[in-house]
């Protein structure tokens, strides 16, 4: 789908953020971008945004699939939603800035709400939404437009343990059903073992690829628990304690 | 109950200190023109009460139209502001010396150059009244989560898109605080700008009735329009404050 080429990034005068990114992205790869904090992984998920322009380096898109201006899917930390609008007018917010009236977007509106399991809910504003059903929202509002890339940037940081599994199976549920490219910034090396096919692990200070890590675990109900996930879990920590300064 | 007592405090304490107030006038037979006492002031204002209602709607038309026109100045300076970086350095110092000026010394220039005695007193009660707007507003717009800015950016918003439909929206809960302050600061204006216009000037208002009453020596009287001052003032607080309530309650959907 798109190759970064040499991308650095420097904040300042000093900081180096990320020194030397090269990877290539598949289309339909689910991609856990694996560090420490402060390691520069919600930095390059802001370059492949076209949120910053890297220092150097750049990102070659393959033509055929790349995103349209606007057509990225971006979920942050926090729900970041608008207070003042209920779950319907939050999630119309991309359908509307690509100027769709309400009434043509709204089954898609209706659609998205209804695939993260926020149908009842539709009309609810979000200070009456618990966190995870904020974030449900969060991950509609991005999957409304079906873009081909979904960024992510530690979407189920700050949930509870039984909320963040459940937010996990039902991600990795709907990346196989719509087979989009997703990049998922995280710092649970469990997490990144259980969603994704690929896992970029980065040093810190500065931001580098040291390790690209891909399993085959089989899917289903028992995916959490197969031997398979185990192991990725195993070799990702081991690739971590080797790549850490002690 | 105890909320019930909460909320009825404010009254109880002003009767008491009505009451209070007309005991030790009739225990110390203080005469009324040095201080007349709550009953007699109500009489004044009873006998008085065609001419003192008069002054107080032309007061309150000149606040309502300042502070109408302070919204508006308030808003769009706050835009402009957030929009240019160079019109928020060139505009700030100006507005924040303009506050810190007190109308009583620029009044009568202004009233000299305006002809119009209305549109002098509206100027006057503007300039009082548009800095709580204006930098309450300002503080909003700078103030919307940068998360949101970059959500609109993603999805390809316009400049104007993201102003109505972010930052606006945003910066709302500031601006009612503003509108609050400015509300009564739009009356004190009015009133500072009608003192200095006196008799010369536009001679229907409140201030006006204060220094006649003041100068005939009718005290009664003079209390009874410094009452009516006080309690639109009172009103102009709590109706802004109910529509800051009402409003943020409707937006939260609670």
């Amino acid at each position: 789908m798109f190759s970064l080429r040499a991308i650095s990034k420097r904040f300042g005068n000093d900081t180096l953020a990320l020194d030397g990114i090269n990877a290539d992205i598949a289309p339909g790869e689910f991609v856990a971008l694996l560090g420490p904090s402060g390691c520069g992984k919600s930095t390059l998920l802001r370059l492949l945004a076209g949120l910053e322009a890297p220092s150097s380096g750049k990102i070659a898109w393959e033509q055929a699939t790349k995103p349209a201006p606007g057509a990225i899917g971006y979920v942050f930390q926090d729900a970041t939603l608008l207070p003042w609008a209920d779950a319907l007018h939050n999630v119309f917010l991309p359908l509307r800035l690509r100027g769709l009236s309400f009434a043509q977007a709204r089954p898609l509106i209706e659609a998205a709400l209804a695939q993260v399991g926020l149908a009842d809910f539709a009309t609810q504003r979000p200070a009456a939404l618990s966190g995870g059903m904020r974030m449900r929202v969060s991950i509609a509002r991005a999957l409304v437009s079906d873009p081909l890339l979904l960024l992510m940037d530690e979407p189920f940081a700050a949930l509870d343990e039984f909320t963040r599994h459940k937010l996990q199976d039902d991600l990795h549920a709907l990346w196989r059903q719509r087979g989009n490219t997703i990049i998922f910034v995280t710092h649970s090396i469990y997490e990144a073992a259980y969603l994704a096919n690929r896992v970029l692990v980065m040093t810190p200070h500065p931001g580098r690829i040291a390790a690209d890590l891909r399993a085959a675990i089989p899917e289903g109900p028992a995916r959490r628990q197969s031997p398979a996930y185990l192991d990725f879990v195993g070799e990702i920590t081991q690739t971590l304690r080797r790549i850490m300064p002690a | 109950m105890s909320q019930t007592l909460e909320r009825l405090a404010p009254f109880i304490f002003g009767v008491l200190s009505l009451g209070l107030w007309q005991g030790l006038i009739w225990g110390l037979h203080v005469p009324p023109y040095v201080l007349p006492g709550p009953i007699a002031i109500l009489r004044a204002y009873i006998a008085h009460c065609a001419s003192l209602n008069l002054a107080l709607l032309s007061t309150l038309a000149v606040t309502m139209t300042a502070l109408l026109c302070a919204t508006l100045l308030g808003v769009a300076l706050a835009v402009a502001m957030a929009a240019s970086r160079l019109f928020r350095a060139a505009i700030q110092p100006w507005a924040v010396s303009l506050q810190v000026t007190p109308i009583v010394a620029i009044a009568p220039l202004i009233i000299i150059w305006v002809n119009q005695p209305f549109i002098a007193l509206v100027v006057c009660a503007i300039i009082v009244a548009f800095f709580p707007i204006l930098s309450n507003t300002a503080a909003g717009l700078a103030a919307t989560p940068p998360e949101l800015q970059d959500l609109f950016r993603l999805n390809g918003a316009t400049r104007w898109q993201t102003l109505f439909w972010l930052s606006l929206p945003a910066a709302l809960p500031n601006f009612l605080t503003g509108l609050r302050i400015s509300g009564t600061l739009a009356l004190v204006g009015a009133v500072v700008a009608e003192f200095v216009a006196g008799s010369g000037g536009f001679a229907s208002g409140l201030a006006y009735r204060i220094i006649e009453a003041g100068y005939r020596l009718e005290i009664p009287r003079m209390f009874a329009a410094l009452g009516l001052l006080g309690l639109s003032g009172i009103v102009i607080y709590a109706a802004l404050g109910l529509l800051e309530r009402a409003v943020l309650r409707q937006r939260r959907g609670a």
